[in-house]
């Protein structure tokens, strides 16, 4: 089995691999990173979306092996210590979500957002989601958070 | 997934030996279609040549008459490519519309155009602006290149490495695109090109086609009223439970005259 290496929330980690392991499931059962999702596992929902080396990626459509050397922040690498990221908080403060299960993947998605485009429009934020899907809230406290958020970062 | 043994080359020579030596290899791009076809166990790979690691195959400059895209340049790039807006502003704004932010962050230019799909929304831009597909041993036309529904003149063995499009006068891409997965239903891309008018029509068939009857419509009048009281014959369009063949022919003029008034 090949070992594959990355920094994983500003820690280096490493771990031997079945070739096929998706980087979502290195992350969850390797590692015990829990807090990224699995949905859909057909790469629809986004409810896997962490960041690789700065951008976005749905983690149930790439292989752990193709992460080697990457830099990989998930929905626990966020908040410093116990101070939650602007995005989190604004989340918490909006009612952005119900039953929680979208939510990592949502508030990945909209940080990645947010540090391409400092206030997107209403329009752009709902574009930006298409591929985060949530069955609870209607989307609406999902958008008024990432707005609070971009103001308030 | 059935397990498979795993390739990190570092050059284009490298990938095309590692390919050689297997006995079902495949190689990856961004996976966005190849991992999910292996997860149902679709396809099968004895091996997986990436080539996220050939620094090579990434990137967008400008040539001579146009600009010239590694195969795998990301979607994403491709959008925000200043570059890629200067020369064929069109050109970004499929890329953008591309199913979904984390798909651009990992799908291929190179990988979408292999794979072919009917609806996929690059063959439409490649045909219709007239491209050349470099690959590792020879170069290919776009009239040559889409061969049938998710095949294309590629040989075994053969790797694209990039894509060259030349400047059109004006340009434009108009889709209606399925609203779950925002693959085209009918996608239609309009150029003015050196060469005369081009225009190519993706997810109404079973591969990407040129409709030649629109481009005769628009060569004398480059207008959106040059296509009124134009029908589409539906024979050989696409059914399925999203749209009819008789929709679908419909959707291509209206796709047509929206690209034309967009065109810049
Ligand atoms: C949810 C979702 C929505 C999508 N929506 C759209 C959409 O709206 N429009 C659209 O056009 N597409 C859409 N796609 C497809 C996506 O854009 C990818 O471009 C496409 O899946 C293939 O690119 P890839 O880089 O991921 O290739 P891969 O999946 O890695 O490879 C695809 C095939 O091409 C071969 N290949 C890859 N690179 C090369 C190369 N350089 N030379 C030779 N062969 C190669 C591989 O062996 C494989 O057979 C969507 C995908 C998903 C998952
Ligand atoms: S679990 Fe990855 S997109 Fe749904
Ligand atoms: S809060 Fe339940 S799925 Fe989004």
């Amino acid at each position: 089995m090949p070992t594959v290496s990355m920094t994983v929330n500003g820690k280096a980690v490493s771990a031997e691999v079945e070739e096929r392991t998706l980087l979502v499931s290195f992350l969850r059962d390797s590692l015990g990173l829990t807090g990224t999702h699995v949905g859909c596992d057909t790469s629809q929902c986004g409810a896997c979306v962490v960041h690789v080396n700065g951008d976005s990626v749905k983690s149930c459509t790439m292989l752990a092996v193709q992460a080697e050397g990457a830099n990989v922040t998930t929905i626990e690498g966020l908040a410093s210590g116990e101070e939650l990221h602007p995005v989190q908080k604004a989340f918490r403060e909006h009612h952005g979500l119900q039953c929680g299960f979208c939510t990592p993947g949502m508030v990945m998605s909209a940080v990645d957002l947010l540090q391409k485009k400092k206030s997107p429009s209403e329009a752009e934020i709902r574009e930006w989601l298409e591929g985060n899907i949530c069955r609870c809230t209607g989307y609406h406290n999902i958008v008024k958070a990432i707005q609070a958020a971009a103001g308030a970062m | 997934m059935y397990n498979f043994a795993y390739h990190r080359p570092s050059s284009v020579a490298e990938a095309a030996a590692a390919l050689a030596a297997a006995s079902e290899g495949k190689l990856l791009a961004g996976g966005m279609t190849l991992l999910p076809t292996m997860k149902q166990r679709l396809a099968q790979p004895s091996d997986l040549i990436d080539l996220g690691a050939i620094a090579d195959m990434k990137g967008i400059s400008t040539t001579g008459d146009g600009v010239r895209i590694g195969a795998m340049t990301t979607h994403a790039s491709v959008a925000s490519s200043a570059e890629v807006k200067a020369a064929i502003p069109a050109l970004a704004h499929l890329a953008e519309n591309i199913g979904d932010p984390q798909v651009r962050n990992r799908g291929t230019i190179g990988g979408s155009i292999a794979n072919n799909d009917p609806a996929a929304d690059y063959p439409a831009a490649v045909l219709a602006l007239d491209a050349t597909i470099q690959t590792n041993k020879r170069t290919i036309a776009a009239d040559d290149f889409f061969t049938g529904m998710f095949e294309t003149a590629l040989e075994e063995g053969e790797i694209i490495t990039a894509v060259s499009f030349p400047k059109p006068q004006k340009a434009a891409y108009a889709k209606f695109p399925n609203p779950a997965s925002r693959y085209a239903l009918v996608g239609v891309f309009v150029a003015q090109t050196a060469s005369g008018v081009r225009v190519a029509v993706t997810g109404a068939a079973p591969c990407v086609f040129r409709a030649s009857q629109i481009e005769q419509a628009l060569a004398g009048n480059f207008s959106p009223s040059a296509l009124d009281g134009l029908t589409i014959d539906s024979s050989g369009l696409n059914s399925d439970i999203h749209a009819s063949p008789e929709y679908r022919a419909h959707l291509i003029g209206v796709m047509a005259k929206r690209a034309v008034a967009a065109a810049a």
